[in-house]
């Protein structure tokens, strides 16, 4: 075994520092001796985990941990604490507290005894990271389950060791204790501190894991429901965390990109001699048009990187059209694949009949993820393999993508996980990874490498542009009788999740994979029973596909802004043109079916609509209202949307400014339903602020580029919402919709995202409410706005 | 190369360096400090902010031969080992979303505490402006500033009643 199955001291001190116990690797060392004696109790000679790691061992220091072992998800030590591995990473919404409530529960242990480890592919199961807000809804079911079987394990041990069945015990707070006799206990930590439980669990993939214990009903639970405070705050709070951008190592060099100066150029000559002699240079790392420059310090690097000379050749074509002329081209341009449309009923028939037909085109550009800190990873080649401490928050990707990169076993590979900027999918298509584990190999050093701003601005991954088609038609009452939506979004060859062949670096080398991911446009999420309509979507394709900075990929809720900002918009326009109540409108289109889906999708809607304007105090009357006198206009607006099962219905009431186009979102309320609330205070706060991302994108957000390079490089060309901007009221309602709300197998849904979708359309619903000017291209920076003022004359 | 001193935090550090390195990369590689952090380098998110000379200060963009008075960082503000009432307020109102920007935030906000310390709704705002969080957990900010402000005033350090009394 090479020292290197150990994590570094340096990370075990993280660990240990951010969760107060001693690290799963020293606990398995020191409990060796005790494995033997364990192992002579009966629970087998070989295990499966150590006959998976025998047959890994000659491949690797880093054997996938084996999900069907108990041992790889709980670790008691013997002072009765415990410490739990899950295989998941916290994009900065609390995750990790939310498991250790859930499988506290589950064990029957005090929640302050216990910590969690999260997302180190050699320590924790591969439970694939963070993506789609599956943390509660998908990926702590496991966790549960193998938290209930380490209690009934415990209480079988506590049975033979106490001499008393187990349906004489009783167990609290990891104590198990005699019924008939409370002097007669022994505790958790008697029973297996420091030891494996040595037990196999069954199901055939990790989400399917389980042993033979159930789950408890959900009102049995004591933690879950409670708002414990997140534990990983203090140390972010007073500087004691080691973030992925902390870590040093002996020997470590920084490393700085040199990214192609116009989209598709082509590398002719580097001169090295122009960086040579400046002090701390090692080397000029290149192939195809991927350029490094390495040297000792860090400030070294980035001079080195801005002053290495280079000749490169600018594409024969443009590489896109200047996001001025963007969605006319979208339009124009044939699509690259089309969904088959979505049909109810007879549209075409049906919109011929209606007494109203109404349409609208609307526009959303390309949005960066721009993320706070721009990519970074460390990577550490020693000994031949290779370690990268990263953020990435699908940190297994990372580990066989860039095993695949580089050509090397998976299990010489691994990536320690640790904090980083918030991942929202940028860091699920990392690059940062990929580029420190090459650079590392080619250097035979540990290698940190970082973007600059102009870097990360202009090159991360974008959420794609969406051209949409509406149109509509209401009966001579004012009811909608079909609904006709066509969304174009540029997305050809959206990234994946650290793929050998779509990383950035990879493409900059040429690596091409035959067939680009085709992408998706979505449709729309809501509830609303339309007699006849038909959905379409399509995906256009720039003319640059490779190396381009314009390349897609997943940003929070994918696609579901857009497409929403679209859909709920011209339901607004709809219900203007019925002279109704836009919440009205909806409330109707709601309850006039009765079907239902598995997740009681319709009941749940309605309920979160009635509590979302119960709590604005909406009143009823259609919009626009009534133009204010002064400067400052105001209105309301409300827009609802779900994502899979969660349902967020939200109101923004905005001032407009009539003289500089100012628009201020004065006040938010939200309403959400993602069914069991695990820790109601993290929820509210990742609601809130997810409404305020949605906001930023509706009054901010856009990535331009002229024809040869993206302009939007720092915060001032790509700005994003400040403090100035902040509602001065937040509501966020939490509602538990279910028609049979305390059912004791309330399921937990997704929380990250869906608070994003509705907003966009909320806030340009609520500035035609306040102006009556309906804006249909984001965002809604202040000369977009006021020049829409002045043209209709308000 | 040239020697450059620097107190940071109290303590005095002498370093072989280029004295036109930006201070954040001293702090942070060799001094291994981790509050401030890098955002932009251009001064325009706040990532790197140090307090210096009771000014907010963005050492991405500060040379370090540049800097004559202490140098004081996230790590430096808890005293005898309580945490400063912004970082307190920090957990109370439970702040941070991924929490990297938040650095940033807390010393901003001494800072501007430190001169005005019954700040308005508007003087926050202003005073917080260009200090970026792309989690968006300004509403919490706000709130904790407040918070940490209301601390400030029903317990002030001894130091400031001294000078109060002073005053008086």
């Amino acid at each position: 075994m090479t020292p290197f199955t150990k994590v570094p001291k340096q990370v075990e001190e993280v660990l240990g520092n951010l969760n107060g116990t001693t690290s799963r690797r020293n606990l398995l060392k020191s409990a060796g001796m005790l494995v033997v004696s364990f192992t002579a109790a009966g629970t087998g000679p070989l295990t499966q985990e150590a006959k998976a790691q025998a047959a890994a061992s000659a491949a690797g220091p880093y054997p996938d941990p084996d999900f069907r072992q108990l041992d790889s998800w709980i670790v008691i030590h013997q002072d009765g604490t415990a410490t739990f591995y899950v295989g998941k990473t916290d994009c900065g919404q609390g995750t990790g507290t939310g498991f250790r409530q859930l499988m506290s529960d589950e064990l029957d242990i005090a929640y302050d005894k216990t910590s969690c480890i999260m997302g180190s592919t050699d320590n924790t199961v591969d439970q694939g990271g963070s993506g789609g807000s599956t943390a509660m809804e998908r990926d702590a079911w496991p966790m549960r389950r193998a938290a209930a079987e380490a209690r009934r394990v415990l209480l079988e041990m506590g049975s033979s060791r106490l001499g008393v069945p187990v349906d004489q015990l009783t167990v609290s707070a990891g104590v198990i204790t005699v019924k008939a006799d409370p002097s007669k206990r022994v505790t958790y930590g008697e029973l297996v501190g420091g030891k494996r439980f040595n037990v196999t669990l069954t199901g055939n993939n990790v989400n399917a894991v389980t042993g033979v214990a159930q789950v408890k009903p959900v009102q049995e639970h004591k933690f879950t429901g409670q708002s414990p405070q997140r534990y990983d705050i203090p140390a972010k709070v007073d500087g004691s965390l080691k973030w992925a951008v902390d870590v040093k190592l002996p020997g470590m060099v920084h490393a700085r990109n040199v990214k192609p100066p116009v989209a598709g150029a082509k590398l002719i000559s580097l001169d090295e001699s122009s960086v040579r002699n400046l002090p701390g240079f090692i080397k000029v790392v290149n192939k195809g048009n991927y350029v490094a420059v390495v040297c000792e310090r860090e400030e070294q690097a980035i001079n080195a990187a801005r002053q290495l000379k280079a000749n490169w050749e600018k594409p024969a074509t443009s590489p896109f059209p200047s996001s001025e002329n963007l969605f006319k081209y979208m339009r124009d341009a044939a699509p690259t694949s089309s969904s088959n449309p979505i049909v109810v009923g007879n549209p075409e028939a049906a919109m011929a009949g209606a007494a109203k037909v109404i349409e609208a085109d609307y526009d959303i550009p390309f949005q960066g993820h721009t993320a706070i800190s721009p990519a970074h990873a460390m990577a550490d080649p020693s000994n031949g393999q290779m370690t990268i401490y990263s953020n990435d928050m699908k940190s297994y990707g990372m580990r066989t993508g860039v095993a695949a990169f580089l050509g090397m076993p998976r299990e010489k590979v691994r990536v320690v996980w640790m904090e980083g900027p918030q991942g929202f999918g940028r860091t699920a298509a990392d690059d940062a990874g990929c580029e420190a584990a090459y650079l590392a190999k080619e250097i035979g050093r540990p290698v940190r490498v970082q973007w600059m701003r102009n870097e990360e601005t202009a090159w991360d991954t974008k959420a794609p542009a969406f051209a949409v088609k509406m149109r509509g038609g209401l009966d001579a009452a004012g009811n909608l009788v079909a609904l006709d939506y066509n969304a174009l979004a540029a997305d050809y060859n959206h990234v994946g999740y650290n793929e050998p062949d779509t990383v950035l670096i990879a493409q900059l080398q040429g690596i091409r994979r035959a067939r680009p991911a085709a992408g998706s446009a979505a449709t729309p999420s809501e509830m609303y029973a339309i007699p006849h309509r038909r959905m379409t979507s399509q995906v256009v394709s720039l003319p640059m596909v490779w190396e381009t900075p314009l390349r897609t990929g997943n940003l929070r809720d994918p696609n579901g802004p857009q497409s929403t900002f679209a859909s709920e918009s011209f339901i607004d326009e709809l219900a203007a043109a019925a002279k109704a109540d836009p919440l009205e409108f909806r409330m109707k289109l709601l309850t006039a079916s009765t079907t239902d889906d598995t997740g009681f999708k319709r009941a749940r809607s309605i309920a979160v609509v009635k509590a979302a304007s119960e709590a604005y105090g909406w009143d009823k009357r259609p919009s626009p209202k009534p133009r204010d006198a002064g400067d400052i206009l105001t209105g309301r607006g409300f827009a609802y949307a779900f994502r899979g099962q969660t349902i967020a219905a939200e109101i923004a009431e905005v001032e407009v400014n009539r003289k500089t186009g100012h628009v201020w979102v004065k006040r938010l309320v939200c309403a959400h339903d993602c069914g069991l609330m695990v820790n109601p205070e993290a929820l509210r706060h990742t609601v809130e602020c997810a409404m305020l991302h949605s906001v930023s994108r509706a009054l901010h957000e856009e990535v331009q580029f002229d024809t040869e390079k993206v302009t939007s490089v720092d915060w001032n060309s790509h700005p994003t919402l400040t403090h100035s901007d902040v509602p001065a009221r937040i509501d966020v309602v939490l509602v538990n919709g279910d028609p049979n709300p305390k059912r004791p197998d309330l399921p937990p849904y997704g929380a990250g995202e869906t608070a994003c979708k509705p907003m966009l359309a909320a806030v340009a619903n609520a500035i035609y409410d306040a102006t009556g000017v309906r804006l249909r291209r984001v965002p809604f920076r202040d000369a977009r706005v006021l020049a829409a003022l002045q043209t209709a004359r308000v | 190369m040239s020697n450059v001193t620097l107190n940071v935090n109290g303590s005095m550090h002498t370093l072989d360096i280029d004295p036109s390195t930006p201070l954040l990369y001293i702090l942070r590689n060799d001094l291994g400090l981790q509050g401030p952090r890098f955002g932009c380098g251009l001064g325009q998110c706040g990532l790197c902010t140090v307090i210096i000379n009771g000014v907010a200060t963005r050492s991405c963009i500060t040379p370090v031969s540049t800097v004559k008075s202490e140098v004081t960082t996230l790590e430096g503000i808890a005293k005898g080992g309580k945490l400063h009432p912004l970082q307190q307020a920090w957990i109370d109102e439970q702040v941070p979303q991924c929490g990297f920007c938040q650095n940033g935030q807390i010393m901003t906000a001494k800072a501007l505490l430190d001169k005005n310390p019954n700040p308005t709704d508007a003087q926050i705002r202003e005073g917080m402006n260009r200090t970026l969080c792309r989690c968006m957990t300004y509403y919490r900010i706000q709130a904790a500033i407040k918070r940490a402000a209301n601390a400030i005033a029903a317990a002030p350090p001894s130091q400031e009643v001294a000078e109060k009394e002073v005053v008086a």
